[in-house]
């Protein structure tokens, strides 16, 4: 009897196992100075780094809205307790009155008065007048008072966010000077002059953005809806930022699901060749030929109709809408492991006539043990570089896909359903862009982190491209 | 040349086999055509009468693989597999739900798709081929920085913004073109011109950046050297010896989508009101009409496989060391 229930939706478990998966690599790849090799050249450039910082505010915030649970409902007995059928997760908690703070419709970002017109009593006559806002500007007496409103709460988010960026820092500047056995100073200065082996400036700077970023929000946000709001009007600045976790989710457990076939598969047929080769190349030659998008189509629709027909199957509305996403990951990953697939393939084409794998042969070595222990860890960059390169492809791919009507559940919070929630609004005048603004900026960032970081492990990790700029 | 051509055909035939098993499986076995009928029939407490009606009308009343209770070569003919899915090897795709012949719409709204589809295709290929030259020419300098930057920035933006504020700024704003529509003839060059401009825009990012690493992985190879060492100038170098080298690379790769361009593409052709085969696929999803879903995903499967089969012919016509046999 506690005062909510946890609930760990499928996306949830397989996101945790995902985590645990990282840790675990990570944990491997530092005890073996080959492979941290590479990786310390991804974070010695100036790029990567950065955006490996932004990518990991993302995750922060997809990871504390993977922590779900029901509330209890206030009135039910203690003996028998009773949960909310409304599913939050940690990230709800943690961001608190933005979620309830509902207006009644539209309203523009930072504004205080609503988008529409409405009847209003007024001095016993019924007028036409933009009725205030319940939560946003609510603190203001009118409409003078909100621009050097607005203004001191950005400065101050601005002064907030720089002097814990410089507390960082400082501590940094002790840390790694003390470590180093030099004098701040000269810490300084190396940093500075970017002597240090790693980005430094460019670490501080991201560092300095995203603090300053988030500080501003929350002043801004504690009085006013930053995005303004959306048709039922919640916080789009709220909408913004629960997609990001449908976002991640799509782009990580669709590798997850294609790592498996592509590896398997792609290595299996070109290390056995013969018969083997021949049905895994004829498995994929199908799957190819059909276009990817019907595929995903058709699947998403039969899926639909699955849970449409066995609704005894999902107890919230949330766990629903999560199989779909799930489905969704499922599909993607089983229409998308081809192109990895035919590139491992080639790769083991030509490692299993080197002479070790030979030798190993000739020894007896057993089958998967020479692919465990000679061709794998030889084809593991290739799979790398393959899982940060499609990730910000999946991203993009999950807007299309809710338009074209094929993508996550209606209900769910993503940039895709944004869009395509708010793209007619255009039409209207005056025009309500924030929430298609909002979704394609957020979208942007996520993408666009992912890319520069993307381009960092490839050029790091392919011998065949290094130098060359 | 001939024996070889005739030799991929025929491999292609167990490909679209198994491209129309695996459709079969996926519609009617998967999704058995009881669910079909609810899907279609819409409420939730839908009759079994209602149901087998609806079956009978689609023609979905018979069994799947092998009708027992026929005799002869109707044991196999008079099923659903023969009915509705072996039909597509002779390219006789049936009605739509909504009646309407899928053969017929196909013919028809070819034409439309191939008006946007082409011009994207060929103008996107030389504006990428070029912004990708004038990168390498410019190689290992701030240009070049900051155009693959410019390209990273291009490819990170979805492909929805661009068609969203195409459609903003130049249609609705700045009143220079239609927000959507087509006409027949020479009419619909202002209708084409709104979304070919969409289409190169969203198009450049990743594909200068890609045809940049051709170029450069060329650039660094024995002939290069060799011409400048014979006193070549270096735009002599790039535009006659490393164009033309790159070009294989990049147009085998074009070569495999270009049947595909019939196809047209889903989300332009719905936002600008294309009557052509990507809106008429979209519609179809949206409608959850499966008989039209299955033709599009046959028909996808064909082009792509003569997309293949031209790819390979291609290869030996541009590179005479590439012997087929």
């Amino acid at each position: 009897m506690s005062a909510i229930q946890p609930v760990i939706l499928w996306t949830d478990a397989l996101v945790f196992v995902l985590v645990a998966a990282g840790v675990a690599l990570t944990l491997y790849i530092r005890r073996h100075a080959h492979l941290r090799a590479p990786w310390g050249e991804v974070a010695r450039r100036p790029m990567a780094a950065g955006a490996a910082l932004v990518l990991l505010a993302f995750v922060t915030v997809g990871l504390l809205d993977s922590l779900h649970y029901r509330e209890r409902l206030p009135d039910s007995p203690p003996d028998k307790p009773q949960y909310s059928v409304e599913v939050l997760s940690a990230f709800d908690a943690l961001v608190g009155t933005l979620r309830t703070r509902q207006e009644k419709t539209y309203s523009a970002p930072l504004a205080m008065h609503l988008y529409a017109k409405e009847f209003v009593e007024r001095d016993g006559a019924a007028v036409r007048v933009y009725p205030r806002l319940k939560y946003g500007g609510a603190h203001l007496a009118d409409e003078a008072g909100r621009m050097p409103d607005i203004a001191r709460r950005v400065m101050l988010g601005i002064a907030q966010g720089v002097s814990v960026a410089f507390l960082v820092f400082g501590a940094l500047a002790a840390w790694q000077a003390a470590r180093r056995k030099q004098r701040y100073g000269e810490w300084l200065a190396d940093w500075g002059q970017g002597r240090l082996g790693w980005p430094g400036r460019t670490v501080v700077l991201v560092v300095a953005l995203l603090a300053t970023t988030v500080a501003v929000l929350l002043h801004l946000a504690a009085g006013y809806h930053v995005l303004g709001t959306d048709k039922v009007g919640q916080d789009v600045l709220y909408i913004s930022l629960k997609s990001i976790r449908t976002g991640l989710v799509i782009g990580t457990l669709t590798t997850l699901v294609t790592l498996p076939l592509a590896i398997g598969l792609g290595i299996a047929a070109g290390y056995f060749r013969g018969w083997v080769d021949d049905v895994i190349q004829y498995v994929y030659t199908v799957l190819n030929s059909i276009p990817g998008v019907l595929l995903i189509a058709a699947a998403v629709l039969i899926v639909q109709v699955y849970i449409e027909s066995r609704p005894e199957l999902f107890d919230t509305a949330a766990a629903r809408a999560d199989i779909r996403l799930l489905a969704l990951c499922l599909i993607m990953g089983v229409t998308s492991w081809t192109s990895l697939a035919r590139l491992l393939r080639g790769e083991s084409l030509k490692l299993r006539t080197l002479d070790y794998v030979e030798a190993a042969r000739a020894f007896g070595v057993s089958h998967t043990r020479i692919i465990g222990r000679h061709i794998f860890p030889n084809v593991f960059h290739l799979v790398l570089i393959a899982i940060v390169i499609d990730f910000s492809g999946l991203v993009l791919a999950e807007a299309v896909l809710s338009y074209v009507g094929v993508g996550v559940d209606p209900t769910m919070y993503s940039w895709g359903n944004m869009i395509n929630g708010a793209r007619l609004e255009l039409a209207r005048e005056p025009v309500v862009w924030w929430q298609l603004g909002a979704a394609f900026v957020f979208m942007f960032a996520l993408v666009l982190a992912a890319n520069l970081f993307a381009d960092g492990v490839r050029d790091a990790f392919d011998p065949r491209m290094g130098g060359r700029r | 040349m001939f024996a070889y051509i005739l030799r991929r055909v025929l491999y292609a035939i167990p490909i679209l086999v198994g491209v129309n098993l695996l459709t079969f499986l996926l519609f009617f076995v998967v999704n058995t055509p009881d669910d079909m009928a609810r899907l279609q029939l819409g409420a939730k407490h839908v009759t079994q009468e209602a149901i087998e009606r609806w079956k009978v009308e689609h023609g979905y009343d018979k069994p799947l693989l092998l009708n027992h209770q026929a005799t002869g070569a109707a044991r196999f003919t008079d099923t659903i597999y023969f009915r509705h899915s072996a039909t597509m090897f002779a390219f006789e795709f049936g009605k739509g739900d909504d009646g309407r012949d899928i053969g017929n719409e196909i013919r028809t709204r070819m034409l439309p798709s191939l008006a946007i589809a082409l011009p994207v295709f060929v103008i996107g290929l030389l504006a990428n081929i070029s912004f990708a030259l004038l990168m390498v020419f410019f190689r290992s300098t701030y240009l070049d920085l900051w155009g693959v930057v410019l390209c990273v920035v291009l490819m990170s933006i979805s492909g929805l913004f661009y068609i969203i504020a195409g459609q903003y700024f130049i249609a609705k704003l700045w009143n220079l073109l239609p927000i959507s529509g087509f006409a027949a003839g020479l009419d619909a060059f202002k209708f084409v011109l709104l979304p070919v401009l969409v289409g190169l825009v969203s198009g450049i990012g990743s594909g200068a950046r890609w045809y940049r690493t051709i170029f450069l992985e060329e650039i660094g190879k024995d002939y290069v050297r060799t011409a400048r060492a014979k006193g070549l100038s270096e735009t002599r170098v790039l535009f006659t010896h490393v164009l033309k080298n790159g070009m294989i690379p990049i147009l085998t790769g074009a070569v495999v989508v270009l049947p595909l361009l019939f196809m047209g593409s889903l989300i332009t052709e719905s936002f600008f009101g294309i009557p052509g085969l990507g809106s008429y696929t979209i519609d179809a999803i949206q409608a959850q009409d499966f008989p039209v879903v299955r033709a599009m995903v046959f028909l996808g499967a064909v082009l792509y496989i003569v997309g293949l089969i031209l790819t390979d012919i291609s290869y030996s016509w541009v590179d005479p060391r590439v012997r087929l046999q």
